[in-house]
């Protein structure tokens, strides 16, 4: 137990160490990634405008101008939590080159480890980050009403805390279908392309109409970005905040099975190419 | 010049008999481009679901924006096509010194730095903007008259001459930065500003922002011009609109005498990193 821990401990230490070495680039590019959201202040403010000059409302599915910005927003936050840069990509190139066999002879969790590892990343991250982020929401504080109460803020944090875990075993799985596809690039495209689209990230998925907006509402993709800015901003109260909160924890837990069965299974069937 | 345009044919044949010895990885790159448009058209198709227009009053309604739309893909793509691949790989010339072999070869090393390897799938991109352009035409029952038939074409290659202009000089800066990763961050973030029609840049923080993106550095010009000559060409919505027409040649000759410039002087830093 103690080893495992001591373990465990100096993985930190060293991916840690390792990512502070870039902290510079890390705080220009966090600043660098709000730039886009100028052009989105403008261009909602030129479709408001333009619904409420043709008698329209200005509101879209419950969102005015502000909730829209704001949500806009708070998906960086999520997307703080649960992106994954080069994670699956990372697995399937390790099955590939044959470097997956280091966690098959060395005493490491390979899925523990990359978890530490991730787990360093994102707190260099946060530190480093936090400086553009303050910011950019204290330009920003306009857009939003005011802070939630206390337990809107509380099911916010715990649905980012499980964003990332799910962003990360959902990946992981992705990944490990290296094991019997070798190049998974066009699969993680498409992976990406329906992330971005039906994550939230480039929209309230409230918006969709019809058939698609009760589709996006049945996949977790809607947990890595939307949930968590929709939560905050109080679009989503009462039962059913519990039940998604609940429901995000169920798409961990099944990430979390389909992750390690796929590395178990996978690895019974690796071949062990490369040097 | 009869030579240069033989030696530019000699280029695109050669990437394209590149391009067709991985035929695979060609179609890859035509569907992950084209689908990235889509999911952009998916996007806003979702806005004209619940809006008019993009700005009260602005003329942009769902077809004449996608007419905008497509004008911006007739130029992106051909940017993408003919300089992209040849900028990015500027900076790699420079830091291993194979530049020199640029400089010995007798013709203009700007003509062969910037258009020696032209990228073919993104011309998947340019095929789609002229379906949507004629779509978007079919669906207003629009013809357009010699004006624009004249016109349009001309601001297009200025519009491309404007970014190629952009593009290259970013490119030449790596000769004293020595290295230049974040060209396509920078080009993405600047190039983000003239994705949607100007008249949305308004207000105490939009006019300002328009003014330094339409007169400093002219990338609003490069769609909105063509754009707008293609959509009304008779009705003006924005003071600038009246002399715009006349500003973008202004614009786009001092571009390419400012990019020229900057290049030469790039050169003239220029110290090999062979032995």
């Amino acid at each position: 137990m103690f080893a495992s821990l001591t373990t465990a401990w100096t993985i930190l230490r060293i991916s840690l160490e390792e990512r502070l070495v870039y902290r510079g680039d890390f705080a220009l590019g966090t600043l660098m990634r709000f730039l886009p959201i100028v052009t989105q202040i403008f261009l909602w403010w030129a479709v408001i405008s333009a619904m409420e000059a043709a008698g329209s409302g200005r509101e879209i599915v419950g969102y005015s101008y502000h909730d829209i910005i704001a949500y806009y927003l708070l998906t960086m936050i999520s997307r703080a939590f649960s992106s994954m840069p080069g994670l699956a990509g990372g697995i399937a190139r390790d099955i590939r080159d044959g470097t997956v066999k280091k966690y098959l002879i060395q005493p490491i969790d390979m899925l523990g480890f990359l978890l530490l590892y991730r787990v360093a990343h994102k707190l260099v991250y946060y530190t480093v980050a936090a400086a553009p982020f303050l910011l950019v929401f204290y330009v920003c504080r306009g857009y939003f009403a005011g802070w939630p109460d206390t337990p809107t803020l509380m099911a916010c944090l715990a649905s980012l805390l499980m964003s990332f875990l799910l962003g990360f075993f959902l990946e992981a799985t992705l990944g490990m279908l290296g094991f019997w596809l070798l190049e998974v690039n066009s699969l993680l495209f498409v992976y990406m392309l329906l992330s971005f689209f039906f994550s939230g990230h480039m929209f309230p998925i409230d918006m969709l109409p019809g058939v698609w907006g009760t589709i996006v509402k049945q996949i977790p993709l809607q947990y890595l970005a939307y949930f968590p800015a929709a939560v905050f901003l109080g679009k989503i109260t009462g039962p059913a905040l519990w039940i998604g909160l609940a429901t995000q924890f169920a798409w961990i837990v099944f990430f979390m099975v389909a992750s390690r069965l796929a590395f178990h299974f996978g690895t019974r069937h690796y071949s062990g190419y490369g040097g | 010049m009869m030579n240069y345009f033989r030696v530019f044919l000699t280029f695109a044949r050669n990437s394209l008999v590149r391009d067709m010895t991985f035929r695979a990885n060609f179609v890859i790159d035509l569907i992950s481009s084209t689908a990235w448009v889509l999911i952009n058209l998916a996007f806003y198709t979702l806005i004209f679901h619940y809006t008019p227009a993009i700005g009260a009053h602005s003329g942009w309604e769902k077809y004449q924006f996608f007419l905008f739309l497509s004008t911006a893909l007739l130029i992106n793509s051909l940017v993408q096509a003919l300089f992209m691949t040849n900028a990015d790989e500027l900076s790699e010339l420079v830091r291993t010194g194979s530049l020199d072999f640029a400089l010995l070869k007798p013709i203009d090393t700007q003509f062969l730095v910037s258009l020696a390897r032209n990228e073919w799938s993104s011309l998947g991109n340019f095929v789609l903007g002229l379906g949507l352009m004629g779509y978007s035409m079919y669906q207003l029952h629009y013809l357009p008259g010699l004006v624009q038939i004249v016109l349009y074409p001309l601001y297009v290659v200025c519009g491309i001459a404007i970014y190629y202009s952009l593009m290259i000089a970013l490119a030449a800066t790596s000769v004293w930065l020595g290295r230049n990763q974040t060209l396509f961050d920078f080009w993405f973030y600047i190039t983000n500003f003239s994705r949607y029609p100007m008249e949305i840049y308004g207000g105490p923080w939009g006019t300002p922002l328009r003014r330094v993106f339409t007169f400093a550095l002219p990338v609003l010009v490069v769609v909105n011009v063509p754009a707008q000559i293609l959509v009304r060409p008779v009705n003006p919505q924005l003071p600038e609109d009246w002399f715009l027409p006349g500003f973008a040649l202004f614009a786009t000759a001092a571009s390419l005498l400012g990019s020229r410039w900057v290049f030469q002087r790039a050169l003239g830093s220029y110290r090999s990193a062979s032995s």
